[in-house]
């Protein structure tokens, strides 16, 4: 038999009818939806007359648009009340569970569904939100869709889609101390560009990967994105399984045992083809930090920012991205004074990286020019943050915990970053104004981010960690 | 529900000589908290098309009375980013039937296919050629002929040969729609589901 890759496996698996030059019809088994990409393809069922095909197979959550400070009183703006009103009114309305604002549940989409054990191996899973390669972590075929296929996937639970073209990442070797998932997840996409997956779905695989937690696996298929890829998936094993049978609804599945032995077959086999390959050595990787307005402009953090042929194609766009950043050719950004910090996300927004954060800054202070906003990724984040005493330990040294959301990532509440100002940010983007209009983005770690916070400019974390 | 067909587009095109446009500069998140699909290409491009006081940028393109029409020509890499499909339906309610670069990222090729808009993949040579040209000439006219699958500037110039799959192809000059194609699918779906049940 011919050696089949485990994206192969799961998608041919998935496969309700090809179409002749055409796309796949693919099943999806995990539909995840949120206020904003969702509303347009609920109206599209509506003037249809059709209702949801498998609603128990979409799951809701509130957290895009929503305050993260007194969640419990109404959401000031109207356009984004209005939004999360929608949510709640259309899952009634089409029997659709939903863990909206104040539910115990609630969180990120890409945080809440894997701790709620909702993302299982070897499943497909969609949602109209880009981050869906998070899941991949499980070992699933995850990606991002819009709201068409939102509705096609509402109305039908399958979606027409291409498959893409298959890539492996190899990182071997021992992750340096100070240096995080999130620096091996920016170190890869500095070296392949901000599109140099576009048309691939990638399978991370080596000694570097296999050793994350399931928290730094979730950071890097998260970002796979961020190279253009399709979606990034790591195979189940051990850690994935221990992860797993922690959670109640998942420990107590009568067919629990029977499909954990499934999990572990689920893997590429020796000699499977890849239309492409790439390896990383983890010992060649040092903490992170973009200096750019796409996240494929990322450097090590005592590097200096590279200096391109004035006659390259691409150099109106990298002079305006750095003239943006207001930073030169050349110029070295260690010691750059930071206005901001933002821990969070569904890259960086779980319990692990709260943990890294508060270590890093235990017995020591905020710096007086930085505004922190500490965001859990999660109510069920938030809850354990606290009962692990990290919210006392984040208090002694000035920080204040907030409540779930996405927050500062996007800046769709109030949680924007003003013009001008740089913010160091755990988030996954550093596009012109993504945290606010005319904010400056500088995309790092939990560790690196919490360096900045303390000493007020652009450290790195393992002069700290040396202390 | 048929959607609005591709009919054979003869137009001028305005020149965004930038890499790595994401959907972020396309639509800004703050104007994503709409419930319906119209009105978001006032708001295309918006930091790009307004200063910080809220008024037009004289040197954006789009402010630029010389460049008009419904193709949008921009550098590599257009539409990074974010899912979000109002970026494609803030370029269709601006006007653009059509966007030209030399590669788009996957989800906005998928949302333009979906609602109508023509991604049109060409060489990274011709783009920047076509990108000068259009700069210099802003009168230039091409041609966009889906059922050929060719892209021509006008009157006679160079023509390139443009991929789509032949099923998106289809839909988009019929009006057609995937959901209404996948809804007569509902008793193969239905079937999958059994055959996998079964295998649990």
């Amino acid at each position: 038999m011919q050696p089949y890759t485990l994206f192969d496996r799961i998608w041919d698996s998935h496969i309700v009818r090809s179409i002749e030059g055409g796309p796949d019809v693919l099943y999806i088994d995990q539909h995840y939806i949120h206020e904003v990409t969702s509303p347009q393809a609920f109206n599209g069922l509506r003037e249809r007359g059709i209702p949801v095909f498998r609603p128990s197979s979409t799951l809701a959550t509130a957290d895009h648009n929503i305050p993260t400070t007194d969640q419990h009183l109404p959401i000031r703006d109207a356009l984004s009340r209005l939004q999360v009103e929608k949510l709640a009114e259309n899952c009634r309305m089409y029997g659709i569970r939903l863990f909206g604002l104040n539910n115990p549940d609630n969180g990120i989409v890409h945080v809440i569904g894997p701790e709620l054990g909702y993302t299982l191996p070897g499943m497909t899973i969609v949602c109209g939100d880009s981050h869906t390669s998070t899941h991949g972590a499980f070992g699933t075929v995850a990606f991002g869709i819009g709201t068409s296929e939102v509705e096609m996937v509402l109305a039908t639970q399958c979606i027409l889609q291409y498959k893409p073209k298959k890539m492996r990442i190899v990182v071997d070797g021992k992750i340096q101390n100070g240096v995080t998932a999130k620096d091996v997840i920016l170190h890869i996409i500095s070296q392949l560009s901000a599109h140099g997956a576009t048309g691939y779905f990638v399978e991370y695989t080596g000694g570097a990967i296999k050793n994350l937690s399931m928290e730094g696996r979730m950071t890097i298929c998260n970002m796979s994105i961020e190279m253009g890829a399709r979606g990034g998936l790591i195979a189940a094993d051990d850690t994935t399984i221990d992860y797993l049978s922690m959670i109640p609804s998942v420990r107590s599945r009568s067919d629990y045992h029977k499909l954990v032995k499934k999990w572990k077959e689920l893997k590429s086999d020796q000699g499977a083809a890849f239309d492409r390959e790439h390896e990383f050595n983890a010992e060649d990787i040092r903490p992170m930090i973009t200096y750019g307005t796409n996240p494929g402009m990322g450097m090590a953090i005592d590097e200096a920012i590279p200096i391109i042929a004035s006659h390259s194609a691409g150099i109106a766009s990298y002079n305006k991205s750095l003239e943006y950043m207001g930073f030169k050719p050349g110029m070295k950004i260690l010691g750059h004074p930071v206005d901001y910090v933002f821990l969070g996300s569904c890259t960086n927004g779980r319990i692990e990286d709260l943990r890294a954060f508060a270590q890093m800054v235990k017995g020591k202070k905020k710096a007086s020019n930085v505004t922190a906003l500490i965001v859990p990724g999660s109510k069920k984040v938030e809850q354990q943050a606290i009962n692990e005493g990290l919210d006392r330990i984040l208090k002694d040294a000035g920080f204040e915990l907030r409540q779930p959301g996405c927050s500062s990532c996007l800046a769709m509440n109030e949680d924007k970053i003003p013009a001008g100002k740089f913010s160091v940010s755990t988030s996954n983007r550093n596009f012109e104004g993504r945290q606010g209009p005319g904010s400056r983005t500088l995309l790092a770690s939990p560790l690196t981010a919490a360096a900045a916070a303390v000493t007020g400019k652009i450290t790195d974390p393992r002069d700290l960690l040396k202390d | 529900m048929s959607k609005v067909r591709f009919e054979l587009l003869e137009t001028t095109c305005v020149p965004l000589p930038l890499e790595n446009i994401d959907t972020d500069q396309i639509i800004p998140a703050r104007f994503l908290s709409a419930t319906s699909r119209e009105g978001f290409g006032e708001n295309l491009f918006r930091d790009w098309r307004y200063d910080k006081s809220g008024n037009l940028s004289k040197e954006f393109i789009l402010n630029d009375p010389r460049y008009s029409g419904q193709v949008l020509v921009a550098g590599r890499n257009f539409g990074c980013g974010s899912s979000r499909e109002h970026a494609v339906w803030a370029i269709y309610d601006y006007g653009f039937r059509a966007v030209v670069s030399s590669n788009f990222a996957d989800i906005f090729r998928n949302n333009s296919l979906n609602n109508g808009l023509l991604p049109v993949e060409v060489p990274e040579k011709y783009l920047r050629e076509l990108l000068d040209l259009v700069r210099k000439n802003p009168g230039t006219r091409v041609m966009i002929d889906l059922e050929k699958q060719l892209f021509t500037v006008l009157p006679a110039g160079e023509s390139v040969l443009f991929e789509i799959n032949s099923y998106k192809k289809e839909c988009l000059l019929r009006g057609l729609d995937d959901v209404d194609y996948l809804l007569n699918m509902r008793d193969l779906i239905k079937a999958y589901e059994l055959r996998n049940t079964a295998d649990k």
